[in-house]
């Protein structure tokens, strides 16, 4: 059953940057906006060594983590090749400017 | 639309490399067909060496199995050989293996047959236990051989026949090398080189026959060679003999359909044969007159000629500078080059028998044109990256045959040598990197480039200090087909053709004041760059146009973003500004404060003389920084590409040997430089006597004070490689220390590439370069300095820019949690 909570306005998450999210279900969701307006959500940890994913540099439709620098794709969560490993990512919407997460 | 046709003839490794680099520009353009003549997928030729001497199996060296074809929807046709081309029709015809006739029509046809051993033309030659060495076929004849007979003679002592004998030594069999030539390997190495490799070889149990003319191959009763028959008259035992006095291009079939050839098929610089359908790429090719038997040019051929055949058109390919090395367990041998002397050069010879080592590097004016190295080969790569690139190396020509360098003075001492180091030695310290995993992602995953290996391992993907060391590894793992990086137009990224100093200069010349506007310019592959291009893009706007281009926060790294050092957690260090090192009670009580009330875990002195809080939370930042503006301090930018501090001693004003006021120059010069970003971190020092207390030799900018003034030095650096300050010049007071530092640094700012330290930006430069601007030229120097002064007025404490925030709350929010 899905369970969307509002975040805040679209406006309020900097293009191609991020904010954080804290839920008490799920510990910290990073939630960004990319170049061409759309939004996602994925664990605000890096498979990798938990690095915060939410302070990473956001290109196309993917961050690179500030810590070690591996590439996370954001609709899937997946590392790009050769990393291997995934993060959590959650069902995210925008209506009427504002973001809604399915927590 | 229908899918062009792309017919590929010959399955090796240029060709394989062709279609790899197409399917990544084009990857839906063609529909392709190969025809392979042996019956396995690519395969690693230059491998077979380790197969024959028992190192590896023929499924290491495998670098595209029958699955790769699959997945890129290639029709493959294994043990086929095509037997005619028809130019008119457009058509390949093909004997496939078990006998059918096999016609293919092609838009593009790609030649990539290699080449064949060259086969002595004597009696005897096509007896059974004669074979040359091509393939695995050859390989596993030889393994066979030396498994039933005893006696081995390897014609030819070049590198193949080199590794030829060493594997069937290996393999218990006695082994004769007969050469033609004075000494071993002549087109590689120089007499003594040679002479010093057969004498390691010989102590391996090899034996050798030196300027020999073989006559005749004797036939033993049982109908297989026995002996080899020299025109000396002497007679060796030989149950098996290896051909390898040379290859030749495989031109048969272009021959025969009338394309244009001449020791080898003639192509431009695009790989594009006299019938501009027809290319053709590797050994079989013959470019500028030259046919290559080495793999790196080939993948320099594969780039180009896929370009074109995705209808691209850009780039040419101008010919290579080639090196080799011999994959002798446990013998290091490099040459780079043409070392032959000719007319108009210079050798510089360093040789030492006791310890079995010999360099001669070939100079031709100020350039480096060969290189041979024997016994200690750690400083090939560097060699031949300064002789592909044409640097000018008379700065360095008194130290030029030590060596250098790529290696770290850190963590790397003893462990240079990378063939003798064991599989378990640490190679990269930053990622826990040993040996045997880089030589195994190497052989596993068919890894050229010392890119790859960073994707693949991270090995010298951190600091990078390890990268000579890599280098080397994938030099002794991959032999002839190493080609060091091209670093002077190296791309700047995978999103971009574009070198760091194309960038540059585009947005210098073109007035390209922000990221989007520069990347829309120069064509960027990708939508918005990436972590590696858009910090670089972002310096280079704001530092050629300051006050005018846009500075763009998500172009920063994360650290010059929240305006502290992000830490392993997650969490951030602060660092408020001490000028010149010096701070007051009202300071520190205020930092003792701050680390109570923000709970802060951990306070430390940093190496620049100030103070650290480390384990402070992101939301907590902009009140702990109006804490401190409160007392008065603001940020120290220890997390940017941008001035971090001035060291000083405490001069004059206290000390007793002081000659000059240390501490004043300091802070002066700290204050001059406050908010200044760079291409990398710029650290100052200034101390008041040659003692030198405050380590003015490591610095970017080191100032020592004399009594009649001061000596400046540049171009320091205490980090990975410790690198000692070059001296400047000398001058007299503090104006002129502002001056002349202040226009060095506006030189490297306005010069430098992203990231690159002011140590390696004077090791590509010059020195020379730097005194003609400036302190040749006053008008130079005097218009350097006032640009600094430009860019830097009206900078405002970016920690109160936060605090303050006067957009109504817009920069705060970055640094708030949501909480749901």
């Amino acid at each position: 059953m899905s369970n969307w909570k509002r975040i805040c306005a679209a406006a309020e998450v900097p293009v191609l940057g991020a904010r954080v999210v804290e839920s008490e279900a799920h510990g910290r969701i990073a939630v960004f906006r990319n170049a061409d307006d759309e939004v996602f959500a994925v664990h605000d940890k890096c498979p990798h060594k938990a690095g915060p994913l939410s302070q990473g540099i956001v290109h196309g439709r993917t961050v690179t983590c500030p810590l070690h620098s591996w590439k996370i794709q954001l609709e899937d969560g997946q590392a790009v090749a050769p990393d291997v490993g995934c993060v959590k990512h959650f069902p995210v919407k925008v209506e009427n400017g504002e973001i809604f997460l399915d927590l | 639309m229908r899918k062009l046709k792309l017919v590929m003839v010959g399955n090796g490794m240029a060709g394989v490399r062709t279609l790899e680099e197409l399917r990544k520009i084009a990857p839906e353009l063609y529909d392709i067909t190969v025809f392979g003549a042996e019956p396995h997928p690519n395969y690693n030729r230059i491998l077979l060496s380790p197969v024959l001497a028992g190192e590896m199996t023929i499924q290491d060296i495998i670098l595209n199995d029958l699955q790769w074809y699959a997945d890129n929807d290639i029709t493959l046709h294994l043990g086929s050989k095509v037997t005619e081309i028809d130019r008119k029709r457009r058509s390949v015809v093909a004997t496939g293996k078990d006998g059918e006739r096999i016609v293919v029509d092609y838009d593009r046809l790609l030649i990539a047959t290699g080449s064949t051993p060259f086969v002595l033309p004597i009696p005897g030659k096509d007896l059974p236990g004669v074979i040359s060495y091509r393939d695995i076929k050859d390989t596993d004849e030889m393994i066979a051989a030396a498994a039933t007979y005893k006696h081995a003679v390897v014609i030819g002592a070049g590198l193949l026949g080199l590794e030829a004998a060493n594997g069937l030594a290996l393999r218990g069999m006695d082994v004769t090398v007969v050469h033609i030539a004075d000494w071993i390997m002549e087109r590689q190495l120089d007499r003594t080189a040679g002479r010093m490799l057969q004498s390691a070889l010989e102590a391996k149990g090899m034996r050798f026959k030196m300027n020999a003319q073989t006559a005749e191959l004797v036939k033993g009763e049982s109908g297989r060679v026995c002996a080899i028959k020299f025109k000396d008259g002497e007679t060796l035992p030989a149950d098996l003999v290896c051909m390898a006095a040379g290859i030749r291009p495989n031109v048969e079939l272009a021959e025969k359909a009338g394309i244009y050839c001449n020791r080898g098929i003639v192509v431009n610089d695009t790989l594009q044969t006299y019938d501009p359908r027809i290319y053709a790429v590797g050994e079989c090719a013959n470019h500028r007159g030259t046919a290559y038997g080495l793999v790196a040019p080939l993948f320099e051929q594969a780039k180009v000629c896929a370009n074109h055949l995705a209808m691209f058109g850009i780039g040419r390919y101008q010919g290579s500078v080639t090196s080799t090395k011999l994959k002798v367990t446990g013998i290091d041998v490099f040459s780079a080059g043409d070392f032959s002397g000719a007319e108009g050069t210079e050798d510089i010879v360093l040789h030492d028998p006791g310890m079995g080592v010999y360099k001669r590097l070939v100079l031709k004016g100020d350039r480096l044109v060969g290189a041979v190295l024997y016994g200690d080969t750690k400083d090939g790569a560097w060699y031949f990256q300064l002789l592909k690139d044409e640097q000018d190396i008379g700065d360095i020509r008194d130290h030029l045959v030590f060596g250098n360098a790529h290696l770290g003075d850190v963590g790397h001492k003893g462990n240079s040598l990378a063939a003798s180091m064991p599989d378990s030695a640490e190679v990269c310290g930053c990622n826990g990197v040993c040996k045997g995993s880089i030589v195994k992602a190497i052989q596993e995953h068919g890894l050229f480039s010392l890119d790859d290996v960073r994707k693949h391992t991270k090995a010298s993907s951190s600091c990078g200090s390890c990268t000579g060391l890599v280098e080397q590894i994938l030099a002794s793992t991959i032999g002839g087909a190493y080609q060091p990086a091209d670093s002077k137009n190296k791309a700047l990224c995978g999103c971009t053709d574009h070198s760091h100093g194309d960038v540059r200069k585009a947005i210098k010349d073109h007035k390209l004041l922000s990221v989007t506007e520069a990347q829309r310019f120069l064509e960027w592959k990708t939508p918005n760059g990436c972590a590696t291009c858009r910090p670089a893009l972002n310096y280079y706007c704001i530092s050629t146009w300051p006050h005018e281009a846009t500075d763009d926060p998500q172009s920063r790294f994360i650290n010059e973003r929240a305006h502290a050092n992000i830490q392993k957690d997650g969490t951030y260090s602060v660092v408020p500004r001490m000028w010149g090192g010096l701070t007051t009670p009202n300071e520190l009580r205020a930092i003792a404060d701050a680390a109570e009330k923000y709970k802060v875990p951990t306070v430390k002195v940093t190496g620049g003389q100030r103070i650290d809080l480390l384990g402070v939370k992101k939301e907590d930042l902009p009140a702990m920084w109006a804490d401190f503006a409160a007392a008065g301090m603001c940020s120290g930018h220890a997390y940017g590409k941008s001035l971090r501090t001035v060291k000083t001693c405490v001069g004059s004003e206290h000390c007793r040997f002081g000659t000059q006021r240390s501490m004043d120059l300091g802070v002066k010069l700290e204050k001059m430089l406050f908010g200044m970003w760079s291409p990398h971190k710029v650290k100052l020092a200034v101390s008041g006597c040659p003692r030198n207390c405050a380590e003015s030799g490591i610095k970017d900018i080191g100032v020592i004070g004399v009594d009649s003034g001061y000596e400046l030095y540049i171009g320091g650096n205490g980090g990975i490689k410790t690198e000692v300050a070059q001296f400047f010049c000398k001058v007299q007071d503090d104006d002129e220390v502002m001056e002349y530092g202040g226009a060095f640094i506006q030189l490297y700012r306005e010069e430098g590439f992203y990231l690159e330290r002011t140590c390696h930006y004077l090791e590509r430069v010059g020195m020379e370069h730097i005194k003609q601007h400036v302190l040749e030229d006053a008008g130079k120097r005097k218009a350097l300095y006032e640009k600094l002064r430009f860019a830097l007025q009206n900078y405002k404490d970016p920690w109160a820019e936060i605090f303050e925030d006067k957009s109504g709350g817009e920069l705060k929010r970055n640094f708030e949690l949501i909480k749901v």
